[in-house]
């Protein structure tokens, strides 16, 4: 059975088992790496890609489940500019700045969570803490991250 | 050329909070991992582990069903040295015919198809005859110890003084880097090639050329793939993985193979923190001027010898805390157990030896009825004053400064009177230091050496083993290069660590690398600018590249005894002072870290965002270790291998963090730096203990600090 999706804008298609965690066919099939691997039962989030518009564990999706889904990852945040140059996502620009990112094993998930409660903060009314709870960082102690979101959140914001 | 001294207004990168230099590309996904290599026709490997913890392999069984001619196995007879080498060889990489701890390596399979391979290693019964086995100190055989004597110890205790002990333990702590350990090995000719997740390119390079008996340098090649994380987990652990992925592959004829653990597997067989168990007694005057101490710290070495003996080096030598002992007897056993040898984990034994002494301090403060921060200043080290190990204190710690500072920015006294004692909230402090660097001579040992190159294409390429693993190093080295160059960072390139390809610089260990390799490439760029004689660099190197080497040079003075155990254990010192403040549900008596406050001298600050990064990380894992971190061991192996079940803090648990430094310069270290990235682990578990006992009323003497503890 063949499985199509979208992700970061571009079709694909796989032939994987349907049981196959999406986390497998992003980075085997896909080459897409910068979704990582961090304990594959749903509860590091080094594997958080956003799928139609939700936050998953790509680890605990199995890819029949994205089915003809959206999905974006952190390869599909920055934008390239006229003359080349990478502009980064807010958020990926915020934690450059403020050190969000250490080892970075965690940060492409952590950002994709970032993405996420940017666009629907709603979802997490006691703020950044529970919005990424699902993340575990183990080099930055949280405070960059928390410092880097609020840095992006005001980017975000209209003057 | 002379360069001036610099002033702070002349320097142009160090001490600023230049960007991360593979910021960017961690933050897009396009660092590359050791797993994210794609690697054709790499076989996937499994490491088959004993599941007793002492005793002997009678039999392995291959059960039926499997396609066991198809797979690569691989096992002790096939190595030529079945040995990891490190400080000795005691190690095997593979059980040696006696078992000697639970999840050691009995053999190894590879196949094609990752799912078949993980399958079949399920599928692999292994008989045995079991043996008792030892768990816990001070029974079985000691693996090292050590001794310092200082003054007259006897006599201190002998006239009528405040005399004063405890008892206190830590537990063992997992690293948890988000990234799992992994290597790829191909072989290639009569050498082999290996890319993996570690700390120290040479320490692999060593353990492998030992292994295979192999006569060349160059016959082994590792390169350093993107860390996600160490914390001295990458130390000497990752030397296991590279001999047994290189051993599969050469007997799949050179074939490349990958072994990555998955996160079960390697919380369950990689190496933790110590535990540990100190034994105080102090002599003091009713007003808390201190006389002497005796202190006995043990720590479980585990199954080997492994890197054990300093770390009870470094935790015996942290073990008197920073004040002024006029005498002390000091004792150091390591315990050899039937546990997964313990290793490196960040702070090295000083966090275990220094929640004691913290911990007793605030305990004999009570005792005698003086204010804990008052007992502290009465006896904090001076400039000149002599350490039990005869090292004089060379600068003016200005620990009460530190300490003052810490008091304010936590409004600690008037939060405390406010809660007041064993009303569920309140404050702890812990003040503390940490060495900078290998312990004694190691240093000098290590005979470490930098190299920088000035390049056809402009650039100059520093060339150093000392690894980026989260903390920074590219950044701070191009900084300091930048500095000492007098030229802009972006002509700066950082070499990926690849042995052969690059100096050792030693190991990525013992907060040195900013510091003491970071001294080096400050060096090497103040002579590679005389030897470019202000040509620019692609003029210069137009005919080949110009190279300049600095190798380490003990400072003056620095003169270590290891027979007596006398003399400078440490070229500097970074100093600090912790503030925690906790709250205690009054039902569930779950224990929350509110905030925690620090204040740091690490001398220069060479890049803010960065330090800022490394201390309140640390910090966080300190806080960790001393609350949710629970290495569940039965007989010596951790049982709770999942982050499901061994709790590390989430964003939702952090404290808030707050971070100070107060600079006072090290004129050995890189434009002044002394070690960061240790320390922070040093004071958090004392602070949060200190406060849970004013919060509680408990007398709090081991961490983690678990609710039944407050509930009982
Ligand atoms: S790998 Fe998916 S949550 Fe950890
Ligand atoms: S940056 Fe290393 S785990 Fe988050």
């Amino acid at each position: 059975m063949t499985i199509r999706m979208t992700i970061n804008g571009r079709d694909c298609t796989t032939d994987a088992n349907p049981m196959t965690p999406l986390l497998d066919v992003l980075r085997e099939s896909c080459r897409l790496t910068g979704t990582k691997y961090g304990c594959g039962e749903g509860e590091c989030g080094a594997c958080t890609v956003i799928m139609n518009d939700e936050l998953v564990m790509s680890c605990l999706v199995p890819v029949m489940q994205a089915e003809v889904a959206t999905i974006e990852t952190v390869e599909g945040l920055a934008r390239m500019a006229d003359d080349g140059a990478e502009i980064l996502h807010p958020v990926q620009q915020a934690f450059l700045e403020c050190g969000g990112a250490q080892c970075g094993i965690c940060t492409p998930g952590m950002v994709m969570a970032g993405v996420h409660h940017l666009r629907h903060p709603e979802l997490a009314p006691d703020g950044l803490a529970e919005a990424l709870e699902g993340n575990l960082c183990r080099c930055t102690g949280y405070s960059a991250i928390f410092r880097a979101m609020e840095r992006a959140a005001e980017a975000g914001r209209p003057a | 050329m002379t360069i001036s001294a610099d002033s702070e207004t002349k320097l142009r990168y160090v001490g600023r909070s230049v960007t991360r230099r593979e910021g960017a590309d961690k933050l897009t996904g396009r660092s590359r991992y050791v797993d994210d290599m794609h690697v054709p026709g790499a076989l996937t490997g499994r490491t088959i582990r004993t599941s007793i913890p002492a005793g002997r392999v009678r039999n392995v069984r291959f059960p039926d069903g499997f396609p066991w001619d198809e797979f690569i196995v691989a096992g002790p007879d096939d190595l030529p040295a079945n040995e990891v080498a490190l400080i000795t060889a005691d190690q095997p990489a593979f059980v040696d015919g006696i078992v000697r701890h639970a999840q050691e390596a009995v053999l190894l399979i590879a196949h094609e198809d990752a799912g078949l391979v993980h399958e079949a290693a399920r599928a692999i019964e292994i008989e045995y005859e079991r043996d008792a086995g030892v768990f816990g100190m001070e029974q079985g055989h000691v693996l090292k110890q050590l001794a310092i004597r200082h003054g007259d110890f006897e006599g201190a205790f002998a006239n009528g003084d405040v005399i004063f002990e405890g008892e206190y333990r830590t537990g063992a702590q997992e690293h948890v880097y988000i990234e799992t350990n992994g290597f790829i090995a191909w072989w290639e000719g009569d050498g082999v090639v290996l890319h993996g997740s570690h700390q120290c390119p040479y320490y692999v390079h060593k353990a492998v050329k030992h292994a295979f008996a192999l006569d060349r340098d160059d016959q082994v090649r590792v390169t350093q793939e993107t860390t996600g994380g160490g914390f001295g987990g990458k130390e000497e652990f990752p030397s296991l993985l590279a001999i047994h992925s290189a051993l599969l592959s050469r007997k799949a004829g050179g074939r490349p193979v990958r072994l990555i653990y998955d996160r079960a597997e390697d919380m369950a067989c990689s190496t933790k923190r110590h535990p540990s168990l100190t034994r105080i007694r102090t002599a003091c005057t009713p007003e808390g001027v201190f006389k002497g101490v005796e202190i006995d710290f043990h720590i479980d070495g585990g199954a080997y010898v492994t890197l054990s003996p300093v770390v009870l080096s470094r935790g015996l030598l942290h073990s008197g805390g920073p004040y002024l002992w006029p005498a002390a007897r000091m004792d150091g056993y390591c315990w050899f157990t039937n546990s997964p040898p313990y290793g490196a984990f960040r702070g090295f034994g000083a966090p275990q030896s220094e929640f004691a002494i913290e911990r007793h301090l605030d305990r004999l403060a009570a005792k005698l009825g003086i204010c804990p921060i008052e007992l502290r200043k009465r006896n904090f080290l001076r400039k000149g004053d002599m350490l039990p190990t005869s090292q004089i204190v060379g600068e003016e710690p200005e620990l009460e400064r530190i300490v003052e500072r810490a008091l304010e920015l936590s409004d600690y006294r008037a939060k405390q009177s406010g809660y007041g004692e064993g009303n569920g909230r309140g404050l702890g402090l812990s003040v503390f230091y940490h060495g900078t660097g290998f312990t004694g001579s190691g240093e000098v040992y290590l005979d470490s050496v930098v190299a920088l190159e000035a390049q056809a294409d402009g650039f100059v390429e520093i060339q150093v083993s000392s690894t980026e693993i989260g903390q920074g190093t590219e950044t701070v080295f191009a900084q300091i290069a930048a500095e000492g160059l007098g030229i802009d960072i972006e002509s700066i390139r950082f070499r990926k660590p690849e042995t052969g390809a690059v100096p050792d610089s030693g190991p990525t260990v013992a907060s040195r690398t900013c510091s003491i390799v970071g001294g080096l490439v400050e060096r090497a760029a103040r002579q590679l600018r005389e030897q470019l004689a202000g040509r620019d660099i692609a003029t210069a190197s137009a005919t080949g590249p110009v190279r300049a080497e600095a190798r380490y040079q003990a400072p003056p003075g620095l003169v270590w005894n290891d027979d007596t155990y006398q003399g400078c254990a440490y070229g500097a010192y970074s100093w600090g002072c912790n503030v925690a403040e906790v709250s205690i549900d009054p039902v569930t008596a779950e224990l929350r870290v509110e905030s925690m406050w620090g204040i740091y001298d690490i001398g220069r600050v060479i890049n803010p965002v960065l330090a800022i990064g490394q201390v309140e990380g640390g910090m966080a894992q300190g806080i960790g270790w001393a609350t949710c971190e629970d290495v569940v061991l039965k007989e010596g192996a951790m049982q709770n291998t999942r982050v499901t079940n061994y709790i590390i803090p989430t964003s939702a648990d952090a404290a808030e963090l707050f971070v100070e430094f107060v600079e006072h310069h090290n004129p050995c270290g890189a434009f002044g730096a002394k070690g960061v990235g240790e320390i922070p682990l040093d004071g958090p578990p004392a602070a949060v203990a200190n406060a849970v006992t004013f919060a509680t009323g408990k007398d709090i003497a081991a961490i983690p600090i678990r609710p039944e503890d407050l509930l009982a």
